[in-house]
């Protein structure tokens, strides 16, 4: 049997050597973000936001124009665009175009969107081999698990787990250093490069005005997929749009400063069409393929459709101190932290994940670092209502519930109140039962000896 | 119903309202150009390729490039793309060079051999030390990718403050390439400990040269 959510958060919990891990790496990254959108550093970083907030919410209020604007551009520069539904369509698109063209090997760069849809599994099932060439992606798939964190998905890792890793599926010998690991990856992934029939890639942006996809890297990894073998398709949700090339002006300054500190990240490649006439090399095929997946499901609530805002920098997870202290791997589907609570129960349903929007203190740290300004707090307490709401409607829960009533009625009936508060210090409640196990995480607040409103009448007598 | 249809009919069915048939007007770009004398634009680039680690340097003439460049390679296998400027200024004539070449396979053969990638750049990002670089017959993706060592000669007047002159210079870059990509630095990885490690998968080397 799988674990459970509390069992997966008390291993993480117990594991110092993971704790130190997530707590060094987040750490880094929260000061490397923080030099970087300082007053000093990028004055108009609050307008930017403001700015990235505002064509994000008018891209999605309109997302059929620009999803037709941003097929008919693709089209028109010789490129394909393929719609799924669910995650299953797409790799059946990308086993279509793999049996038409005879291909074995496919290089992938990093995307969370094909974790989304299990790619790499669907396809190797059907005998492709599906490698992921980012270094910590191609770590976490020879680990045969998923990101620990949307950028940085081998956050978890230290580099003696990487040593013994390479030494076990690689065959090379136990080396720590950082430099030669690297050096490892590149030599095996080069030559799947220049072997590979399909280069998969994600998107960040995809750019309606051009017919193009926009991908931020550090590695080269991003680039090599999509520019040395002859076919080059990018999986992306159809969140991902905004209007115009001019809004990169925008969204790439905030995107690299949030994600990792970098005011630009090495590369960013904004791919439009196969390789023209007269140009030396690139693709001969281009091919985009949407994925719904639950987001057109995602726009009916008003109050919750600006979740659909996020351009998974990953500056929530670090900075949650839910998430620094539970892991990555504790959250049930692909995204984690405060994104992930609020994505996870709205995609795979709120009763399959009834526990993600409590896991959370709603401190606010993630609503105030997120560069396009998703109120998640906001979402998570929509979110517990509607937890709730089922839990009335299953007749679950009704201990709590009958409690919390009984709470309600008293807190607006002063006298009723006062009385009880009298006697609950005289004979406390005794911490047995269903009370035990509401105290096991929490604390009983201690009642004083006198209450303020007793006091104020003391006073006032005096 | 196709899956497109499906996905239109849902995302109106739950904003709800139908097909909208005028265009939606988008909040205005926000693009500031500062305004940044030539000579400071050469500054800031330097100083931002070597604060990644790259080595930058800026030469008189051509002929002063050649000479950087010649003393970079040592004469060793380098490919150079097409770009006039490069032909211009003698580079593409140093000992070791490869140049010319429109065949895309020979192209890569050449590239996953050479010690060295020589290109120029389409413009530079002043403020954030990048190149900018389109697909074209004069400049393939390859050459500042596959060499370990990526050097690349631009001249001044090619310098831009920063992304939004570019935007404002180029607002749909796609009318005119295939493929635009900034490059800002060495390629680099922190995947590991969050530890900057340089050279990954693109050059782990890299050289500006600013002409004029």
């Amino acid at each position: 049997m799988p674990e459970t959510f509390d069992q997966k958060i008390a291993t993480t919990l117990a594991d110092s050597r993971l704790q130190t891990a997530i707590y060094t790496a987040t750490n880094r990254l929260i000061s490397h973000r923080k030099a970087v959108v300082s007053a000093d550093a990028l004055p108009d970083y609050q307008e930017l936001r403001t700015q990235a907030n505002a064509v994000k919410a008018h891209t999605i209020e309109n997302l059929d124009w620009y999803l037709e604007e941003f097929e008919r551009n693709v089209l028109d520069h010789g490129g394909h665009v393929h719609c799924c539904r669910s995650a299953a369509d797409v790799a059946d698109v990308v086993l279509e175009i793999a049996k038409r063209r005879g291909a074995r090997m496919i290089v992938k760069s990093k995307s969370m969107t094909t974790e989304e849809v299990d790619l790499n599994e669907r396809l190797e099932h059907h005998g492709l081999q599906s490698v992921e060439s980012d270094f910590g992606e191609y770590i976490i798939q020879l680990m045969h698990t998923r990101p620990y964190h949307i950028v940085a998905p081998a956050l978890h890792l230290t580099r003696y787990d990487v040593a013994d890793l390479f030494e076990r599926a690689l065959g090379v010998p136990n080396d720590p250093v950082i430099e030669n690991q690297c050096r490892t990856a590149r030599g095996v992934l080069r030559e799947k490069f220049l072997e590979a029939d399909i280069g998969i890639s994600g998107a960040n942006f995809l750019i309606a005005d051009s017919g193009a996809v926009t991908i931020v890297e550090n590695e080269g990894n991003a680039r090599l997929s999509t520019s040395a073998p002859k076919v080059h398709i990018a999986v992306a949700g159809i969140e991902k749009l905004i209007p115009r090339a001019q809004d990169l002006g925008t969204f790439l300054k905030l995107l690299g400063r949030s994600a990792t500190g970098q005011p630009l990240t090495v590369y960013t490649s904004f791919l439009a069409g196969p390789k023209r006439s007269g140009e030396v090399d690139g693709p001969e095929e281009f091919h985009v393929v949407l994925l719904d997946g639950g987001r057109t499901k995602l726009l009916a609530d008003p109050e919750k459709r600006e979740s659909l805002y996020c351009i998974r920098c990953g500056a929530c997870l670090n900075h949650c101190p839910v998430y620094r202290k539970i892991g990555g791997h504790s959250f049930p589907w692909v995204y984690s932290g405060p994104i992930g609570a609020i994505l996870t129960p709205q995609f795979v349903g709120v009763e399959n994940a009834p526990q993600l929007p409590f896991a959370s203190s709603l401190c606010g740290a993630c609503a105030e670092v997120c560069p396009v300004k998703i109120d998640i707090p906001k979402i998570l307490l929509e979110l517990r209502a509607e937890v709730k709401t089922a839990e009335k409607q299953n007749g679950e829960n009704q201990l709590e519930r009958a409690a919390f009533s009984a709470f309600a009625y008293m807190a607006v009936r002063p006298k009723l109140w006062a009385r009880a508060l009298g006697f609950g210090r005289k004979l406390p409640i005794p911490p047995v039962g269903p009370v035990a196990a509401w105290l096991s995480e929490r604390e009983m607040p201690k009642l004083p000896a006198k209450s303020f409103r007793e006091l104020w009448k003391q006073r006032k007598s005096a | 119903m196709t899956a497109r249809e499906a996905i239109l009919r849902d995302i109106r069915h739950n904003l709800g309202r139908g097909a909208s048939l005028v265009a939606p007007v988008p909040p205005a770009a926000r693009l500031n150009v500062p305004k940044v004398s030539i000579s400071d634009r050469i500054e800031l680039m330097l100083d931002r390729v070597i604060a990644l680690a790259g080595r930058a340097v800026r030469v008189k003439s051509g002929a002063d490039a050649v000479e950087y460049v010649a003393g970079v390679t040592g004469g060793r296998r380098s490919i150079a793309s097409n770009s006039e400027f490069l032909r211009e200024a003698g580079i593409t004539a140093l000992p070791g060079v490869a140049s010319g070449v429109t065949d895309a396979e020979q192209l890569r053969g050449l590239c996953a051999t050479a010690d060295f990638g020589i290109t120029s750049a389409d413009y530079a990002l002043a403020d954030t030390g990048s190149l900018v670089m389109f697909a074209s017959p004069a400049d393939a993706r390859l050459i500042s990718l596959l060499p370990p060592v990526h050097i690349a000669v631009v001249p001044a007047n090619r310098l831009l403050s920063g992304l939004d002159e570019f935007y404002t210079l180029v607002p749909k870059p796609a009318d005119r390439t295939s493929s635009t990509v900034f490059i800002t630095g060495p390629s680099r990885t922190a995947d590991i400990e969050q530890l900057l490690i340089r050279g990954v998968h693109g050059p782990g080397e890299i050289h500006v040269v600013v002409v004029g």
